[in-house]
């Protein structure tokens, strides 16, 4: 429902509000604790709340303020954080049992510059364990609800940041995209998720799921909040090898200029493979992105067919590159120094001890991941499985270099179906994998995509996605905030009230 | 357990294939792939992060001092750099590695295709390197509570990661033929000569007491004309001596095996410091999967070619010329150079000359005197408490009359008990030599007389009696007289 008060505003309007003296920061900070208090007993987007360390950030700020200060365009406004982020001394589990308790003693980079931007951190948000899935049922903590459909996924990994930003529990969010983790819980939630140029936004911090495609990236209610919060946590950081050393592109400016509705001269493409490939998206989910791609025509782009037959095997690929980098990845969870330590009764050897402690502390689908990835590393099958996978990612960072010298950005529903309900994907691993079947192509290349609500089937939202070439994020931003500024009321303004 | 050969018998009938992995630690100041101390010794688990306890999240960045120390020592090596390299992952579950995967290098090593030039007894060998790539140490593991120190019947293991993450540098050899009964020999003057080279760099101290050079001694026998034979790799070789040793162990032993019509096992063994023995781990049977990969954290290394011809322009002399060159500055023969390699001495020896003493002295005191001590306390010739400029301040004092031999090596004494400079020490030990000739004639005068028999003899021409006057004066003076001048006056009062 759209409202007035505090927690329906977006993080622009509460930033100007802040800074204008017509609220606090407090104030606004405690708004948004008090929808935490009422709504997620409900909602369990969150796995851990920390009001007393967002309070004082707030206070900080109401007080910097106070002296006439000038600070960061969202200092004090709120931010829920994915528990994948390592953040020092707050509990940091990724929703694994394995790193239950843990307290980190550093601070991911993008933390740090969320907290020089005296931004209060309301808490951790749930997700599937170390980011694998696409439901949040993986948690091994609990589930998330959809705040639309509370029988339903919200969509991961990030479902809990996106539950949290869809339930007005928070007006910005962290979320990481490994396949699709902010744009596909975007999308079944009616938020607007980033997935940035893959290294222009530090993995310091991040616990690693698959290095080589990792992203963090804002969580929010609109492209202008999204790119406020992108512009605080993007840039160069030395502590991350993979880190691109370039200006990060003006993505606020970006999402203003989309906000005045004039796209012509544009050319967006649409992909023929995914075209012909229909069949595996819905009815209502392809009725609801046409209606989109007919707003943006109005807005004067032009539509251009693109072809990238490469398209075709990125889930294979994707199957083959995420689960094996994780299989050793996820190597140092092994009770010896830090989290979960199963069988040390002086029964068992320190050998045996790692082992029960990676079988008790590891749920179902991180077990399957670490299965899939290790094979496909195994000597004799190292060429045939992720040898080929990296020859196919390069072929599709071929189509989309190709791509994008006939069209700026290319378009696409961001995922096949809306939120489906609990339980309905989690028998059959491929069925729960093809919620990534439009996402994962632009974590392979690298490129940047962002979802934004286009409309609703069966009552549920649908995404649009917008993809962009290497350090183009600015475009994405433009076509989103452009399609935004076709709706009358922001799609996340009309999800129903939680029932408590 | 077969009987062993004789090592006689061994290389009789077969031919030995060696091989040789070694690994050095660099003396970057932090790691190699955070900004920790790689300080020798510290309390455990002191230099320590994020990074090199791979705690959740933490990200490795490449240390550039530890590429540029390994492309100068692949340059030193005669290798080729390569134009494209990167960092693989070697993944296998240990806990003194934190992360259960090591950072290294797989199918594109940093330096690849050199070669070492060794001289055993006459002859030069040719060791051909196949690779020196650039890894990160582990942890080290303490087990307590079992009898052995070893990981089986522990009762608990502790884990010190101030290691875990030091730039190490592998060397490896491609297998070497030829050697024939001098295999060992080879060995060791290849890792000598690779020590020497690396310390010649600047780039590790490599000390084998400490870790920081470790080998590992590959091995296989063949008979003349077949193909070679099935390897075994043994580590835990951390002395030249060793290196020697291992080689001659696993010879005899594996010559005894054949002989027996067994086969032998490509497997890990250890070398047994005190028994001199070689010693299976672990039975793997199946070959360990590392499942390699390439590093998706790091990024690619491209070392331009201009960088390259920079490092090269900076290496040294390398340490063969330099020995040939310093062999002729000092006059030495071949022993007596292969002796003053052995004992470690060459830096020492070139420092003191450098301080004003002359070759033939500074060799003396650092092959004799100072090579006695310090095999008497087990220390290295270099660890002893004296300076190549203090050695040089005591042969001057030599070469002035001052001192004499026996007074020498008391005020080696004394600068060792850090009583300060050779002159200093002197002066307060009163330790010169008697130059005042009316003391000395006094004590030679009653030397004779209270040995008139000796002193008749002397005489009568038999100067060779003299030494018991000699003898008798320099007990009279505490040794402070010089043996040549008061025999002089001996005789000159005798004739």
């Amino acid at each position: 429902m759209t409202g007035n008060r505090t927690i329906d505003q977006t993080a622009a309007h509460i930033a100007d509000a802040i800074r204008e003296g017509r609220t606090t920061a407090v104030e606004v900070t405690q708004a948004f604790l008090d929808r935490i208090e009422a709504v997620d007993g409900t909602v369990k987007a969150f796995l851990h709340v920390d009001r007393e360390g967002a309070l004082a950030t707030a206070r900080e700020v109401d007080a910097a303020l106070a002296r006439g200060e000038e600070l960061g365009p969202l200092a004090g406004v709120p931010i829920a954080i994915k528990d994948v982020v390592v953040t020092k001394g707050l509990p940091t589990t990724a929703a694994s049992k394995i790193l239950e308790g843990w307290i980190p003693p550093y601070d991911a980079t993008i933390v740090e510059r969320i907290k020089a931007a005296k931004m209060p951190i309301l808490g951790k948000t749930n997700m599937d364990e170390f980011a694998m899935g696409s439901s949040t049922e993986y948690s091994a903590y609990f589930k998330t609800l959809n705040p639309w459909d509370t029988g339903r996924i919200p969509g991961g990994s990030g479902g809990g940041s996106a539950a949290a930003v869809a339930a007005k529990m928070a007006p910005l969010a962290i979320g990481t995209d490994t396949g699709g983790s902010i744009r596909q819980p975007g999308a079944v939630t009616g938020t607007f998720g980033a997935k940035p140029t893959y290294g222009s936004n530090s993995r310091y911090g991040l616990i690693a799921f698959s290095s080589s495609l990792d992203t963090p990236g804002p969580v929010a209610r609109n492209a202008l909040d999204a790119a406020l919060l992108h512009e605080v946590i993007s840039g160069h950081d030395p502590r991350d090898s993979t880190s691109i050393d370039a200006p990060v592109p003006p993505v606020v400016a970006a999402a203003r200029a989309g906000a005045t509705g004039d796209l012509s001269g544009l050319k967006l493409g649409v992909v023929k493979e995914f075209a012909e490939g229909t069949d595996a998206a819905e009815p209502g989910v392809v009725a609801a992105y046409e209606a989109g791609v007919e707003q943006l025509v109005k807005l004067g782009a032009e539509i251009v067919e693109v072809s990238c037959p490469s398209f075709t095997y990125a889930l294979p690929t994707y199957y083959l590159i995420a689960p094996s980098e994780a299989s050793s990845n996820l190597a140092r969870y092994d009770g010896v120094r830090y989290g979960l330590r199963a069988g040390d009764d002086g029964k068992h050897s320190l050998e045996e001890v790692m082992s029960l402690t990676r079988e008790a502390g590891f749920g179902p689908e991180v077990k399957r991941r670490i299965i899939l990835g290790t094979y496909a590393l195994s000597a004799g099958y190292v060429d045939a499985f992720y040898g080929k996978a990296q020859l196919v990612r390069t072929l599709i960072k071929q189509d989309f270099e190709k791509a994008f010298e006939k069209v700026d950005a290319i378009i696409s529903p961001t995922t096949p179906f809306i939120a489906f309900e609990f339980g309905e994907r989690t028998g059959d691993p491929y069925q729960m994998y093809l919620a990534d079947l439009y996402t994962i192509p632009t974590n392979l290349y690298g490129g940047p995509g962002v979802s934004v609500p286009v409309g609703l089937s069966e009552g549920m939202p649908v995404g649009l996605q917008v993809m962009g070439p290497v350090l183009g994020d600015d475009i994405t931003y433009r076509v989103a905030a452009a399609l935004e500024s076709t709706q009358d009321t922001l799609l996340a303004d009309t999800a129903p009230e939680i029932e408590r | 357990m077969t009987k062993l050969n004789t090592y006689e018998q061994a290389v009789e009938t077969y031919e030995p294939v060696l091989g040789l992995e070694t690994h050095i630690e660099l003396d970057t100041n932090t790691k190699m792939f955070c900004g920790c101390s790689t300080t020798f010794g510290a309390e455990p688990n002191t230099q320590v992060c994020p990074v090199c306890l791979a705690l959740p999240g933490a990200l490795p960045v490449a240390n550039r001092a530890a590429i540029e120390a390994t492309i100068k020592i692949g340059l030193a090596l005669n290798c080729r750099i390569a134009e494209w390299t990167r960092f693989a992952r070697k993944n296998y579950f240990y806990p003194d590695m934190p992360k259960n995967f090591q950072t290294s290098q797989y199918e594109e090593p940093l330096c690849e295709e050199g070669y070492v030039d060794v001289v055993v007894e006459g002859k030069e060998y040719r060791v051909e390197i196949e690779r020196v790539h650039l890894e990160e140490d582990t942890g080290k593991t303490l087990h307590v509570g079992g009898a052995t120190g070893r990981i089986h019947g522990a009762t608990e293991s502790l884990v010190d990661y101030n290691r875990a993450g030091i730039p190490l540098v592998e060397i490896v050899t491609k297998p070497v033929p030829g050697t024939g009964a001098l295999a060992p020999e080879v060995a060791r003057a290849y890792t000598a000569e690779l020590r020497d080279i690396v310390r010649s760099l600047g780039v590790s101290d490599v000390r084998m007491e400490q870790g920081s050079l470790r080998c590992d001694v590959n091995l296989s026998l063949n008979l003349p004309g077949d193909g070679w034979g099935t390897r075994t790799e043994t580590k835990n070789v951390n002395s030249l001596r060793s290196v020697e040793r291992a080689v001659r162990y696993e010879v005899r032993r594996q010559s005894a095996l054949l002989d027996a019509g067994e086969r032998i096992f490509q497997e890990t063994r250890h070398f047994q410091e005190t028994t001199g023995e070689t010693r299976a781990g672990r039975s793997k049977e199946e070959a360990t999967d590392y499942r390699y990969f390439p590093e998706p954290d790091l990024a690619v290394m491209e070392p331009s070619r201009e960088w390259v011809e920079e490092l090269r322009a900076t290496l040294p002399e390398p340490p063969r010329r330099r020995r040939e060159r310093l062999q002729a500055d000092w006059s030495l023969g071949d022993k007596e150079m292969q002796s003053v390699v052995n004992a470690d001495a060459v830096e020492l020896i070139e420092a003191t000359v450098a301080a004003g003493a002359n070759a033939a002295g500074a060799v003396k005191w650092w092959l004799g005197e100072l090579s006695r001590r310090a095999n008497e306390t087990g220390e290295e010739l270099g660890a002893l408490a004296i300076t190549p400029a203090q050695v040089a301040e005591l042969q001057s004092m030599v070469d002035d009359g001052r001192l004499n031999d026996k007074l020498a090596r008391q005020v080696i004494d004394g600068v060792l008990a850090g009583e300060g400079d050779p002159a200093k020490v002197a002066a307060t030990r009163g330790l010169e030599v008697v130059s005042d000739t009316g003391a000395l004639e006094a004590a030679v005068d009653e030397a004779i007389s209270a040995n008139p028999a000796v002193a008749e003899k002397i005489r009568g021409g038999a100067h060779a009696a003299a030494g018991v006057l000699i003898g008798a004066v320099m007990k009279a003076t505490k040794g402070q007289a010089d043996a040549g001048t008061v025999r002089q006056i001996i005789i000159d009062k005798l004739s």
